[in-house]
């Protein structure tokens, strides 16, 4: 009975059937993600954290450049790189040849955005902010904008449960340090970190005080500023292999030496971008952060 | 100092400006022949900045659109062209070419213009502190225009930043002339020193402003630093072009005063040249230059001492040729550095401050080295 139903000529239908089958299903997988044919496929990222967003959605196949900021993942300082976020330049970008350009907030100069609008690519302005629920509105605008709201949810949704955790395990070991962060020393003056700023957001979220909050933005401080601002800790940025010589040299600055924190020398370096960027990653910068105020404070 | 090291020095002085005296047939000639050489070349150089960058556009397809949209304006790009395309020469590459050519020219003859004036080659805008001051007006409008300056601002418009330059660049150069001439000689020492000092107390007023800025203007600011002409526009060619060509048009009339400045001022008087009005005017016109191109394009240093001493070197010191031909070449430089810093870090970009002054700080070295005895240090 059965050989009689798989006849011949049933059977080379059926695989046929089967071969066209296979040769569909993979392309039609292909847009069923909700990338229509006509979904910017040659895309430019500025803004560490935009670009960081981009891979986390795993959407990078679609970039073509990104800029200075964006060094990370590692694949991401493939790419062109095309100039610094604040100064870019109209025709470097353009000569990427984009159909979608993703701006993270503050990207500059005017002169060069004026001039990428008009010569029509689509630009899309992604919102800059330094708090836990500023970074889900990030990843939100960047899968609207790349056409995959589904799965900026779901990126949306691990982030946030992420970010709860890190809050939360934050809290607990809640240390109450006051933390002077420190852009540059240039010159031997202290450039520290106001409210409004990522640094002030990093440390808030780490369950920390900012040590000086009563401007707003990035300002040299005096030393009788720092002085009364009172530190019991040091965060910084990286700036090269051995971090270790920074820490060392920071306490020279004789103001910052009479400090809590410069008697006890107490410093924190991280990772620019992993600490300030405000993208996927700064749930983990929080806990890491929160766990090393912890441990200098024991 | 003695009386024979003096007069020695004036000798060495008159034999390094040279004097009507040396004007001979074959000098011209050679001078005419250089400036129609720099006329070509200036044409050849914009054509070229046109056509060279990160991008490749059809620009001889899109230059007769371009005279086309002259007589007839329009929106968007003419047919034919792609809008990338258009926007790149029309909104990108051609204001920068010209604003190069005019901000070139104008630092380039206000050097010259000023080496005749202190009668010293050394003489630069940049050098002693006259841009440091156009920066500092530039900047107080900058920070304050939107605050206690805004009435001005709403008054002047476009023009607000570059008079606000030029008022900066003019007190700078009437201090500096007051503080380094004494007795109708100017001490080329007394004027670089003087120099620093004005440039660190512009320089300290201007870290005052930085202090009360946002971070929007800082990022304004720091463009001053660093001298750019990547936010070129037709609204900044606007503002800045009416000062320069002004001062491009009318300059050739103080060549006969400045040629007879170089035997000294008594002498220059004896010989018919209304000497204070020529410093007047000398002044007015490399403050007005300098600060509408520091206005629109930041402090782009050394192309007032490069290109009027390369010039010196072939054509001579007679004025008469010497402030065109520094035009032409002022030009000429500034759009080929420019054109570099559009494409060597492609698709980056690198401040045509930096280009500059590595081309032009060794050159000044070297002016140094050669004419130690000149500059009596």
């Amino acid at each position: 009975m059965r050989s009689q139903l798989f006849s011949r000529p049933c059977s080379i239908l059926a695989a046929c059937a089967l071969t066209v089958a296979a040769f569909v299903a993979p392309s039609k997988s292909l847009f069923a993600e909700g990338t229509t044919p006509d979904a910017a496929h040659r895309i430019v990222a500025v803004g560490g954290a935009v670009t960081e967003i981009v891979f986390a959605l795993g959407e990078e196949d679609r970039l073509v450049a990104r800029d200075s900021t964006s060094n990370f993942p590692k694949a991401a300082t493939e790419l062109p790189d095309i100039g610094y976020i604040r100064a870019l330049s109209p025709e470097g970008v353009m000569s990427v040849d984009p159909d979608l350009i993703l701006m993270l907030e503050g990207s500059g100069p005017q002169e060069a955005v004026d001039v990428l609008k008009k010569s029509g690519v689509a630009i899309e302005d992604i919102p800059e902010g330094f708090t836990a629920n500023d970074i889900l509105e990030k990843v939100a605008a960047v899968g609207e904008a790349l056409g995959v709201p589904e799965k900026a949810e779901e990126l949306v949704q691990k982030l946030s449960a992420d970010l709860e955790d890190a809050r939360t395990q934050a809290e607990s070991n809640s240390t109450e340090l006051r933390v002077l962060f420190v852009l540059t020393t240039r010159g031997g003056s202290i450039m520290a970190s106001g409210v409004d700023t990522a640094a002030h957001g990093i440390i808030d979220l780490a369950g920390a005080e900012n040590a000086v909050s009563d401007f707003s933005g990035y300002k040299r401080l005096s030393d009788e500023a720092i002085l009364s601002a009172a530190p019991d800790v040091v965060l910084m940025m990286q700036r090269g292999p051995n971090h270790d010589v920074a820490a060392e040299e920071i306490f020279k600055h004789p103001a910052l030496a009479q400090t809590p924190a410069g008697q006890n020398k107490r410093v924190i370096v991280m990772g620019g971008q992993y600490l300030l960027g405000f993208g996927p990653r700064t749930a983990d910068a929080i806990r890491d952060l929160s766990q090393q105020l912890s441990d200098l404070r024991s | 100092m003695s009386e024979s090291t003096i007069s020695a020095r004036k000798i060495r002085m008159r034999s390094w400006f040279g004097i009507a005296e040396a004007r001979n047939g074959s000098r011209e000639q050679l001078a005419r022949a250089v400036i129609a050489v720099l006329v070509v070349a200036t044409a050849g150089t914009m054509l070229a900045s046109l056509a060279i960058g990160p991008i490749s556009v059809p620009v001889f397809d899109i230059l007769p659109k371009i005279a086309t949209r002259l007589w007839s304006p329009a929106e968007g790009a003419p047919e034919g062209v792609s809008l990338r395309d258009w926007v790149v020469v029309m909104d990108i590459r051609l204001p920068r070419v010209v604003l190069g050519a005019l901000v070139g020219a104008a630092l380039a003859v206000s050097g010259a213009v000023m080496q005749g004036l202190f009668r010293n080659p050394l003489a630069d805008p940049g050098i002693v502190g006259v841009s440091a001051g156009a920066g500092l007006g530039a900047a107080m409008f900058i920070v304050l225009g939107n605050t206690v300056l805004s009435p001005v601002v709403a008054l002047l418009g476009i023009y607000a930043v570059p008079l606000a330059a030029f008022l900066g660049g003019l007190v700078t150069t009437l201090l500096l002339y007051r503080i380094g001439t004494r007795g109708g000689m100017t001490s080329v020492a007394t004027l670089l020193l003087a120099g620093i000092a004005l440039g660190a107390l512009t320089g300290a007023m201007t870290g005052v402003l930085v202090y009360v800025a946002d971070d929007q203007e800082l990022r304004d600011l720091q463009f001053w630093g660093l001298g750019s002409l990547a936010g070129a526009n037709w609204e900044k060619v606007a503002s800045a072009a009416p000062i320069i060509l002004l001062m491009l048009v009318s300059v050739p009339f103080l060549a006969r005063g400045l040629n007879g400045l170089t035997l000294g001022e008594a002498a220059a008087s004896h010989i018919g040249v209304r000497v204070q009005r020529l410093k007047n005017l000398s002044i007015l016109m490399v403050a007005g230059a300098t600060g509408a191109s520091v206005a629109v394009s930041g402090g782009i240093g050394f192309v007032g001492i490069v290109v009027p001493h390369l010039l010196r070197l072939t054509i001579g010191p007679d004025h008469k040729y010497l402030l065109p031909a520094a035009a032409l070449l002022g030009a000429i430089l500034l759009i080929a550095a420019d054109t570099l810093s559009r494409t060597i870090v492609s698709p980056a970009e690198l401040p045509i401050g930096i280009i500059t002054a590595f081309v032009g700080a060794p050159f000044f070295l070297w002016i140094l080295l050669r004419k130690r005895g000149l500059t009596g240090l």
